[in-house]
């Protein structure tokens, strides 16, 4: 069994975990607060031996989110920073939900100004029209301005108690 | 933004093993599609900075990326058979190389125009799009679950104009009307089979594609219905214009698109 390049032998599974905790560095780069891992974008690590390489299959949130070009190459910069070759694979398939996303998740969205989608269990059509919190001052009652924002995965509203425009992060 | 905005697909090896002919029917049959996708999402581009309301130009932002990333799927799939580049397909391919169809290359029109032709487009992904996730070629049905889940959006988006343009005004109404005639002509174009379509439904790559454009034009007439717009058209899938013919349209909608990639072939992307 060949020696890790690191100043220590790593079993696989010291370098898998190595490579999560590193794959939590990397954050969305349009909303910095949340990282991949907790996003519900990285599907899987795994490592054939101690000394890499490692493959993080991905998944993408929208098919068309241009975040996706960054977040694959930080994906790999985070595994190499280990010491070891990485593999990025992107998968489409089970496609990602916004119920992939953990709860800290929704709790920090909610803290950075974007009101978080709420669980949808696949029922879609009924979490898009569903009542949506205001992040500022917490009251339901807010109105939908516009079905489309900022970015692709993001709708704007209104809340009628406190006067504050937001965006939502849409249940998908 | 580059064709290649999702990333690459399935990871090699994961497809079902093709023969030479369903192969290279499927690479027309998906280069069909995303070059629709393309397309249709420079048109819908066109209305940025031109919306009639700040939302609605927003939303046709969002709608472009969105197309376009469909585009990015489907030329990916190609590549995974064939190792075409993407962003060759979408920049540097002439216009006889393109196999749009006349729907999504007409130009943006008015406002009604770009509803009603979003809405058709729509109409059609909703039908086309879950048969295709039971596709027998795994990477097909896989990508086309992906879409699919975000067209639901897309739809929402178009049958609410429909309804506004139908039950607005007299002249919301008159133009609706007017934008569906020239459509009308363009949509048999949108869903005619391709010659190698027949061998990929024996195979069970495709669904059976006459039933998806009658569930489109199904799908379509209830909901013109219900918005007061009357077709005036039958049941009938209008004669089809060939992909392979080259429009005007096309040639300015690509000569345009294309135009800052050709300008210099050797550009890195930022």
């Amino acid at each position: 069994m060949t020696a890790a390049s690191g100043p220590a032998a790593r079993t696989p599974a010291d370098l898998v975990a190595a490579a999560w905790e590193a794959l939590r560095g990397v954050k969305d780069p349009e909303i910095p607060v949340l990282d991949v891992v907790e996003l519900g974008v990285v599907r899987d690590v795994r490592a054939e031996g101690g000394a890499g390489p490692v493959e993080v299959t991905i998944t993408p949130t929208f098919s068309a989110c241009p975040a996706m070009h960054v977040i694959t190459a930080e994906v790999r910069s985070a595994v190499e920073s280990l010491g070891v070759e990485a593999r990025v694979v992107t998968r489409l398939s089970p496609p990602w939900t916004s119920d992939d996303m953990t709860d800290e998740a929704r709790e920090k969205l909610r803290a950075f100004g974007i009101a978080p989608p709420e669980r949808h269990g696949g029922l879609l059509e009924i979490a898009l029209d569903a009542p949506v919190r205001c992040p500022r001052c917490g009251h339901p009652d807010t109105r939908l301005r516009n079905a489309f924002g900022s970015a692709l995965c993001r709708e704007i509203r209104t809340c009628r108690a406190c006067g504050e425009t937001f965006e939502r992060f849409k249940p998908l | 933004m580059s064709a290649s905005a999702g990333g690459p697909a399935a990871a090699p090896g994961a497809a079902t093993p093709l023969s030479a002919e369903v192969r290279a029917a499927l690479i027309e049959r998906l280069t069909a599609m995303a070059d629709d996708e393309l397309l249709l999402g420079h048109r819908d581009s066109e209305w940025t900075g031109h919306g009639p309301l700040l939302e609605e130009d927003i939303a046709l932002a969002n709608l472009a990326q969105d197309e376009i990333g469909h585009a990015a799927l489907w030329y990916g799939l190609r590549q995974a058979l064939d190792g075409s580049d993407p962003d060759a397909l979408a920049f540097r391919r002439d216009p006889d190389g393109f196999r749009s169809s006349l729907l999504v290359e007409l130009p943006r029109g008015d406002w009604a125009f770009t509803m009603l032709r979003q809405f058709l487009f729509d109409c059609y992904e909703a039908e086309a799009l879950p048969r295709l996730a039971r596709s027998a070629y795994a990477p097909l049905a896989e990508a086309a679950a992906k879409a699919h889940r975000e067209e639901l959006f897309h739809l929402r988006h178009a049958g609410l104009w429909v309804r506004r343009l139908g039950l607005g005004t007299a002249e919301s109404r008159a133009r609706a009307t007017r934008a569906l005639d020239e459509l009308w002509a363009a949509l048999g174009g949108l869903l005619a089979p391709l010659p190698g379509d027949a061998l990929l439904e024996a195979e069970g790559v495709l669904p059976d594609w006459g039933a998806v454009a009658e569930a489109t034009i199904a799908r379509a007439r209830r909901a013109l219905a219900e918005a007061s717009i009357d077709p005036g058209f039958d049941t009938e899938v209008p004669p089809a214009s060939s992909r392979e013919a080259v429009s005007e349209h096309r040639r300015e909608l690509l000569g345009t698109m294309q135009s800052v990639a050709r300008a210099d072939p050797e550009a890195v992307a930022w």
